[in-house]
Order: structure tokens, then sequence, then C-alpha cells
């Protein structure tokens, strides 16, 4: 079973990457042609707004699906990719590409969200690690009957039940043999 | 007094808050021994459910004693008398009431116009759990204002400890119901997803109702040796294919009953479909998450029943219903009517027949309720029931 503890430090800096990636990635989607332009890469419009549903993609995935873990891993994944993107750009030179500071700048960023998403990964691994270390209770002798399973099973089958709880005669599984609705 | 209350999503407190008062000839104060947390009290914590106000007392699972007694009460509650509350408040003088349907009285929500508008027709008020359901201030507390309380109690009498009893308000009948409605006959299979308090009541009804096989479906390793414990062969889904297993366990034809003591809360990474509901709730396109009750859809035996004691809120999306239509498959559900099992499920107890303080697995004192939530909900520390202890 993933362990995930959505009051610890790590879920808590999980969540924070979770609305900063949806910030991001909307900004990618609806400003898309101004950020390329930003930087120089204006070839890389459609790529950046990609990039938007990304990240939009696993905000959702931090704040509302459970284990954040996953979710981390693909954000440090898709860092990777968006350095690759602007390493890109940075390489050009600034002879074909005179933004190419900014597309530096916008590494740089990257970079330090990288850390922070590396350092939220460590977080949440050392908490399910702390957990997995904890003894697991043992419920295994707790039936709530006074004897085995064995003896108890229909023990209650002359339960007051009223007809409205029962299904109906048509309704239920007829002898195989039987016709059933046969008088 | 000190009560829980809700300040909003994931944050209840332990507040010190006016004590009740008698409102209505018809109420009663009782002082609360034990109460506990219900797993549908989490989806209040997780403001999954609508119509809450901030600064509402939570709790709907409670017992203690009665120290007040209004006018119209006395013949049938004398002060110092040790009850059971039952999380449906009840008139005992409606059409439903008169027919046992508790849980849909027509009298006890003081919200009724409310709950009409959003129901299409009121039902029962309930304790700590919306405003519209009445807005009632909740169990969890030192104190509680019982309305209707001639008819809402369940008289407990000596001898028994506040552990075994405590569950007649909730859970016990609510895993009886959902077993009760199957209508268990020897021959039956009897799949129930969800181990939590509710699903391992439900497992011990169906094996005290006679099913020939109890097949209990979740991930958590502790619960699944609980439900192990009260005789059920268990799936977990995080390891093996339910479809598959069900059907290796009833020779390919499917359970003939199927029991969602899951809820509109279904694990949100387990599957494509409960990541989907997930995302549209976070979007607020849906609110509940219904993986569990298309499954039971999917490997319910034709003809077969389908019940549902967990709690859904609104609206659910891509549910296979022609799939349900086609198979004939029979379907019971609704909010449990309490009074109407109590008194037979009381005497079990008293028998000996079962001890349902087994589920129990944390006590704490009240203000160590709002902490509790989150073990609970995270099922940290082997966490399957939390009593408190106001």
């Amino acid at each position: 079973m993933a362990y995930y503890d959505r009051s610890s430090a790590g879920d808590t800096l999980a969540r924070g990457l979770g609305w900063f990636s949806i910030g991001i990635g909307v900004a990618e989607l609806m400003a898309g042609r101004s950020i390329a332009r930003w930087m120089g890469m204006e070839d890389k419009t459609n790529l950046i707004r990609a990039y938007g549903v990304r990240e939009i993609t696993a905000g959702v995935g931090l704040l509302a699906l459970g284990d954040p873990k996953p979710w981390i891993w693909g954000r440090i994944a898709g860092d990777a990719v968006d350095m690759a993107t602007l390493a890109e750009g940075m390489a050009l030179g600034s002879k074909d590409n005179p933004r190419a500071r900014n597309a530096g700048i916008a590494f740089g960023a990257v970079l330090a969200t990288t850390a922070v998403d590396i350092v939220c990964a460590q977080k949440l691994h050392r908490e399910e690690a702390h957990y997995r270390s904890l003894p697991v209770p043992d419920y295994s002798g707790r039936s709530g009957f006074p004897r085995p399973v064995s003896a108890m099973r229909g023990a209650a089958s002359d339960a007051p039940i009223a007809e409205d709880m029962r299904t109906p005669k048509i309704l239920q599984f007829q002898p195989a043999t039987g016709q059933a609705g046969a008088s | 007094m000190r009560a829980l209350v809700w300040h909003g999503a994931n944050d209840i407190r332990c507040d010190t808050v006016p004590d009740p008062e008698i409102e209505h000839p018809r109420d009663a104060i009782v002082k609360v021994t034990t109460c506990a947390i219900c797993g549908s009290d989490l989806h209040l914590h997780d403001n999954f459910m609508p119509g809450m106000e901030k600064g509402d007392i939570v709790g709907h699972e409670f017992m203690g004693e009665v120290v007040e007694v209004g006018s119209d009460a006395k013949s049938a509650l004398k002060v110092g008398e040790r009850v059971v509350v039952p999380f449906t408040i009840w008139c005992g003088e409606c059409d439903q009431c008169k027919r046992g349907n508790y849980s849909v009285c027509e009298r006890s929500n003081r919200n009724k116009a409310l709950a009409d508008k959003v129901f299409g027709h009121t039902t029962a008020g309930l304790f700590g759990y919306t405003h519209l359901t009445g807005g009632y201030a909740g169990g969890q507390a030192e104190y509680v204002r019982v309305p209707m309380a001639d008819r809402t109690h369940i008289k407990i009498p000596g001898g028994l400890t506040d552990e075994q009893v405590l569950f007649l308000g909730d859970i016990f009948p609510t895993g009886w119901q959902a077993a009760a409605q199957c209508d268990i006959q020897p021959t039956d299979t009897v799949a129930i997803w969800g181990c939590g308090p509710v699903g391992q009541m439900t497992i011990r009804s169906a094996i005290l109702l006679g099913a020939k096989q109890v097949i209990a479906i979740d991930r958590v390793p502790e619960r699944l040796a609980m439900a192990k414990a009260g005789g059920a062969i268990t799936i977990n889904f995080e390891e093996e294919s339910v479809v598959e297993r069900l059907n290796e366990l009833t020779g390919g034809k499917g359970p003939e009953k199927c029991i969602d003591a899951v809820g509109m809360e279904a694990h949100a990474t387990a599957t494509i479909d409960s990541m989907m509901d997930r995302a549209k709730q976070a979007l607020m396109l849906e609110s509940d998450r219904a993986h569990v009750l298309r499954e039971m859809i999917y490997v319910c035996r034709p003809a077969g029943t389908l019940s549902i004691p967990g709690v859904y809120g609104g609206l659910i999306d891509k549910l296979p219903f022609g799939m349900a239509m086609n198979k004939g498959l029979t379907w019971r559900m609704g909010q449990t009517h309490v009074n109407r099992w109590t008194d037979d499920l009381l005497n079990r107890i008293q028998e000996g027949q079962i001890d349902p303080s087994f589920v129990i697995t944390h006590t704490v004192p009240l203000d160590q309720g709002p902490e509790m939530y989150k073990t609970f909900r995270d099922k940290r520390d082997g966490c399957i029931k939390v009593v408190l202890k106001p």
C-alpha cells in the first residue's frame, strides 16, 4: 500500500508545488506565444503550450489524486524536459537568438524549481520509509464473535427482517430445477 | 462545554461553545460519555458534503446519560437513564415512521424546505450532518440536545460497557441493514467493498445471516486482516484483479449480493476511472467517486442485488446504468432506519452473539479528536475506529 500523510511536511510542500504547477501551467497555456517570444524561441510556442497542459495535469495530480510521489517525480522529469528545451534556446547563442540570455534566466528558474522538487520527493520517501518501519498492528484475532466463525455462520438466520427488506419472491434466484412464476 | 467544531475543509477544532438547552418539550439533554468518529464524518472533514457551515458541531455516533428531559418526553425518558442516540432523528408519528422508515422521517428535518428543494422530498434530520438534514448540533461534545427524544433513543441496560453498545447508534445497524436488505440466502456469495468500520460490521452481519461465502475487498493490510478474522475471504485490490478473483471464487457467475461500504470517496488513484472522478471532483464537475458502484454493476451476477450503505452526496458520472438494467439488478440503498434494528441487535450483544467493540483501535480524549480525524482519514497507525471520551 502506498503511504502518504496528507498532514505531513512533505505533503504540504507537494501541495504548494501543485498550486505552483497549475499557475505556471495556466501561464504557459494562455501566454505561450509571449513567453516564447521573450526567450527568442517563437518556433516553440506550441511546445510551451503543451508543457502548460503537462504542468496543469501534474498540479491536479498533486492536489487531488492521493499519493503525491508519482506526480512529484513526473514534475522532475518535466523539469528535465524543460531544461533540455531551454538549453537549445541558449545554445543558439546571441547571434541567432538575441534573447538567449532570457532563456538562460528561465533555465536558472527551472533548475531552482527542480531542486525544490527533489527536496520534496526526498521528504515524501523519508516519510514513507518511517511509516513502513512502524510495526503493523495485528488484528487477526478480532472476530467480534464468541466462537469460531464456522459456528457463528447463520446464527442470526432467524432475525426479524420485515418483508420490505426482503427481495420479492419473483425477483429471487429460483431453484435451478423450478419454473419461476409457474403456479 | 467543549465540542468538535467544523471550521472548513480539513479544519475541525475542539472549541468551547455554549451548552445546549431544551428548546422543545420533546427534547432531552444527554451528557455524552462516549462518542466515535464515523467514516461519513470524513466526508464533512474533507468538505465533500454540501451544506456545512462554520461553527457546526459534528458527530452522530454517541451515547451518554440523560441529564434533562422536556415535559413531553418525560413519559419515555428519565433523568439518569443511559442511552445510545441513533444518528437519525425520528418523530414516530409521520407516515414514514409508522412504516419503520425512520431515516426518511417526514417531520424531523427542521430545514425541510431546503431538503425538499435539493432531494425532491425531505429525509430525516441527522445529528451533526449538514444543514440539509436539519443542521442539528452533533454529539462529539460534552453535551448534546436530542430532539424528539421520546423516540430518538435506545435505552441501555446495566452490565454492558459503552464500547459494547455505542455502535448501535450507527455502524452496527448500518452494516446489519446493508446485509439484511440483501435478503441473504444460504447459497449466496456476498461481496463487500470496503473494510472500514461499516464494512467490518457488514461482514459480521452477513456471516450471522448465513451467507455461504463472504468476500471483502480493500487495500489496507490491517483492515483486511480484521475482515479475515470476521470470516471473510479477502481481496487486496492493489495486488490482484477484483473482477478476476470474484469470478474465480464464484465459478465465473459473480456474487449474488454486492455491498458498497465505501461510498463517495473511493480510493482516488487505484484505477483510471477513480482518477478521472477525483480530477472532476477537484474541478467541481461531479461530487462523488463512483468506482465501487461501477465495479459492483459489472461483477454482480445477473438478477443479483446491490446494497449501498456507503454515503453518496450528489452527482456521479459515467455510471453504466444500461449494464445494470440489462442484468436485472435489484438496488437497495439508503440511510439506516436505526431503531428498526436495535432491539434485536441489543439482544444479540447481551446474549454474547457479537461484541461490536472488536472494531475499536483508538480511544482518546475529545480534545485529541481533530488530530484523530487526520489519523483516521490517512489510515495511519493501524486506525480503523476512533472512540472519543469527552
